[in-house]
């Protein structure tokens, strides 16, 4: 487990210059400050450019099976970029998550549709479930069609298909909804910038994707949701010490510049310091979940659980050291703040995380 | 074959004919180490005639398995930390030929241990105002001064010295680095107790210490940067081995953990597991830097190694005696000794503790550490120096 490569290859290097250059380009901060009043005119776009001009939604597919034949490391080096500019597209819930349920439930189908940027799915559970703690809410009625309500779904809002954990007898099935079938809330979320909904199944007609082990398949997604949500908050949290340094450098007060008072430099020497353990994490838990090693699963939950809480402190200094302006709806700074926090409570909860790798490290939480 | 197989296959060839030559089960230590030394297989990163191959720092863990696997004896690096991981790359940077054939190989076997005098109860952070005079005699240097909080002065045959050759230029220029002999009649040791009991530093007072022209490393006047090739050097040896998970601090935690459930208390779980996190990303992230460096890009992120290694170590040891509650109120021996190695884990877990406190002061101050990441790395302004410009004789004391 020492030998797996934390760096970047030359590939994902020239990845993440293209994620960028698009985004500098289409997704200024502005734009995504108007998506929190409403304007959603720079989703559909943007996620056309990026899912369709770069080919980034089937990077998780093999070639075999209809995608780009790319791998975790790569889906990683995309969020990390997508983190950086807070950008509001559906590359972790479609790209990642769904496309995971579908190649682990073998519907190849609607995964060619799904990796080829035509169609974007969701899984359909709360944004907060944790990949330990999956409950399945939806029930399948008399006429065989799916009733039940799931609320605060993430990528339901942007989603042409559903993908819903349906509980059964003998277990969870999972069934592909068609999005004009079910009735999708959007509701006002924390992180507008990943807006979630209220899903209500009220007799929707759905196709059967996986009958045994649906599950499983939901469980192993929602984890590597969490492994590569990691990346997206390294890239959060870079942003906000890169703005912050850069801030403070420039920023005069008592005839010097801010970024020169000790106090505040050995704060940002430590949120340096942090940014690279951040990466650190979030590289092992792409590599590991890339390889499938046997170590992907404690990384996945160390991940969760160190990159949560750091880009949470990131964004956190982040406000506080820019001062009013931080407190603004007008400087970015806000955008990372709810996102962080968003993302630290989404997939599993820190310390919930933490009680679960204590379990499967052998520290078990004490029974009383 | 790819150049790598290339090379390991070269350095098992030399490891098997230094096995052959040098059976470890029969011939004495100190000949095997000598013989491993001259085979170039000491540190395969120093060049050749100097106990190593000119390789890159990675390939010496591969030679080091290998002869861990046929039983070799090793150099028992922990007894002469300051030698192998301060003096030797500062002495293979700026030593004269004759200096690093002289000095170099019985370093590296431990016959002669290495002591570094730079701070001085005047001069600590701020290393460049040590005040210690070297003055020239001839061909020789006669020091007086004192040094304090010297790590194993006590065994040491030599020490990296730094001292003041030219009171009358700024402070940063007028001082110059050698080579002490800590036999010499004119240099005195005397123990400093710390606060774990032990005396694993001391105090040395230099009168008429007498060095000889021949033992100063790097041009008069050069000892600043000199100095900092050490400093450096000191700090990149923290993270810069490969191990295995929990083989640090939090392995001791994590074994009470295990083995003592009715220690277990629900409330010290979640800080349990975040130290333990924290832990297992530090020894990644020294895996990441190995591979920076390996891959030729190296980064500043030495200095934020030590920052995180002293936190952790100081946490995770304060928790234990938490969590071992009425154990964690006894101490094992306040005994006043003076150890032969320096060894943060070797006892008991009040000792841990104690000694914890010393990582975020030896080798730069957190504080100060923080400085340098700030103003290096992140580029933000420097601390305001007011004596920078000043003859050091000068500066208001
Ligand atoms: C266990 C141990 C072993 C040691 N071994 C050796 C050895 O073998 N050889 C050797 O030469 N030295 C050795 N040292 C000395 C060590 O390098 C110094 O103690 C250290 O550099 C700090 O210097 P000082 O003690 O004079 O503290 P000071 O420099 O006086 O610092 C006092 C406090 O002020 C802070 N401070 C100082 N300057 C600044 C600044 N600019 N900004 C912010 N904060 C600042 C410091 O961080 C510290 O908290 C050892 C120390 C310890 C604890």
């Amino acid at each position: 487990m020492n030998d797996a490569n934390l760096l970047y290859t030359d590939v994902e290097t020239a990845l993440q210059e293209s994620v960028r250059d698009l985004l500098t380009d289409r997704c200024a901060p502005e734009k995504v400050i108007a998506t929190y009043d409403g304007d959603r005119e720079l989703q559909p776009k943007l996620w056309r450019s990026l899912a369709l001009d770069l080919g980034l939604a089937g990077l998780l597919v093999p070639e075999e099976r209809g995608g780009a034949g790319a791998s975790a490391r790569e889906a990683a080096a995309v969020l990390e970029e997508l983190g950086r500019f807070a950008a509001p597209v559906p590359f972790l819930t479609s790209s990642v998550i769904a496309t995971e349920a579908l190649l682990r439930a073998g519907d190849d189908a609607l995964l060619a549709t799904v990796a080829g940027g035509e169609r974007t799915a969701a899984v359909v559970v709360p944004f907060s479930t944790s990949p330990d703690e999956l409950r399945a809410t939806v029930r399948v009625d008399g006429q065989g069609a799916l009733r039940g309500r799931v609320t605060s779904v993430a990528g339901a809002v942007d989603a042409d298909v559903l993908l819903v954990p349906v509980e059964v007898a003998d277990g969870v099935e999972l069934h592909a909804v068609e999005a004009g079938a079910a009735r999708i809330t959007p509701v006002v979320s924390l992180d507008m910038t990943r807006q979630l909904a209220d899903v209500d199944l009220d007799g929707a007609s759905s196709t059967r994707v996986v009958e045994d082990g649906g599950d499983r398949a939901v469980r192993a997604a929602l984890e590597l949701g969490a492994a590569l949500m990691a990346s997206e908050q390294l890239g959060v949290a870079q942003w906000c010490l890169d703005t912050t340094v850069g801030y403070l450098r420039d920023r005069t007060q008592f005839g010097r510049s801010v970024g020169g008072f000790q106090a505040l430099k050995h704060r940002l020497a430590d949120l340096y310091v942090m940014t690279e353990s951040t990466r650190t994490a979030a590289r092992y838990a792409a590599t590991t979940a890339a390889d499938d090693d046997p170590d992907r699963h404690v990384a996945a939950l160390m991940a969760k659980s160190y990159c949560s809480d750091s880009a949470v402190r990131a964004a956190e200094e982040c406000v506080q050291l820019h001062g009013g302006i931080g407190m603004t709806w007008e400087h970015p700074a806000h955008l990372y703040l709810k996102r962080a926090k968003a993302d630290q409570v989404a997939l599993g909860n820190p310390q919930a995380t933490r009680r679960r790798l204590g379990e499967v490290v052998d520290l078990p939480m004490p029974t009383t | 074959m790819t150049t790598e197989e290339t090379v390991r296959a070269d350095l098992k060839t030399r490891v098997d004919a230094l096995l052959e030559a040098h059976d470890p089960a029969t011939v004495e230590r100190l000949d095997f180490l000598r013989a491993q030394f001259d085979a170039g297989l000491a540190w395969v990163h120093f060049p050749e005639g100097l106990g190593g191959l000119g390789l890159s720092r990675a390939h010496q863990t591969y030679v080091n398995e290998l002869l861990a696997a046929a039983g070799a004896p090793d150099n028992d690096p922990r007894r002469n930390g300051i030698g192998l991981g301060m003096a030797a790359p500062t002495i293979l940077a700026y030593g004269t030929e004759e200096q690093k054939r002289r000095f170099l190989r019985p370093l590296w076997t431990g016959e002669e241990v290495w002591c570094q005098l730079f701070s001085e109860p005047g001069a600590g952070s701020d290393l460049a105002a040590v005040a210690t005079r070297a003055v020239r005699d001839g061909d020789t240097w006669v020091v007086n001064g004192q040094k304090v909080w010297t790590s194993s002065a006590h065994k040491a045959r030599w020490a990296i010295l730094l001292a003041r050759t030219d009171p009358d230029v700024p402070k940063h220029r007028g001082m110059s680095y050698f080579i002490c002999d800590m036999t010499d009649p004119g240099v005195e040791v005397r123990p400093l107790r710390q606060i774990t009991g032990e005396a694993e530093f001391n105090e040395v007072f230099l009168s008429d210490a007498r060095v000889p022209d021949a033992h100063r490393l790097g041009a008069e006047g050069e000892g600043w940067k000199v100095a900092n090739a050490t400093l450096m050097n000191e700090r990149v040896a923290i993270g810069g081995n490969a191990t295995p998970r929990e083989a640090s601090m939090i392995g001791f935690v994590a074994h009470t953990w295990r083995t003592r459930p009715e220690l277990r208390r629900p409330e010290a779980h979640d800080q349990l597991m975040s130290l333990w996190v924290e832990a297992e990303v530090a020894r990644l992230s020294g895996t990441r830097l190995r591979q920076k460096i390996a891959a030729g890009q190296p980064g500043p992120e030495g200095s934020g190694m030590k920052l995180t290694f002293a936190r952790l170590t100081q946490q995770i040891t304060g928790l234990e005696l938490q969590l071992l509650g009425e154990e964690g109120l006894r101490y094992d021996d306040w005994t006043m000794t003076r150890p032969d190695i320096v060894d943060f884990t070797g006892r008991d877990p009040g000792y841990r503790y104690l000694r914890a406190k010393g990582n975020s002061i030896e080798g730069g101050t957190s504080e100060i550490l923080r400085n340098i990441i700030a103003e290096r790395v992140l580029q933000l302004p420097a601390e305001p120096r007011a004596d920078k410009d000043i003859p050091w004789k000068d500066i208001p004391r």
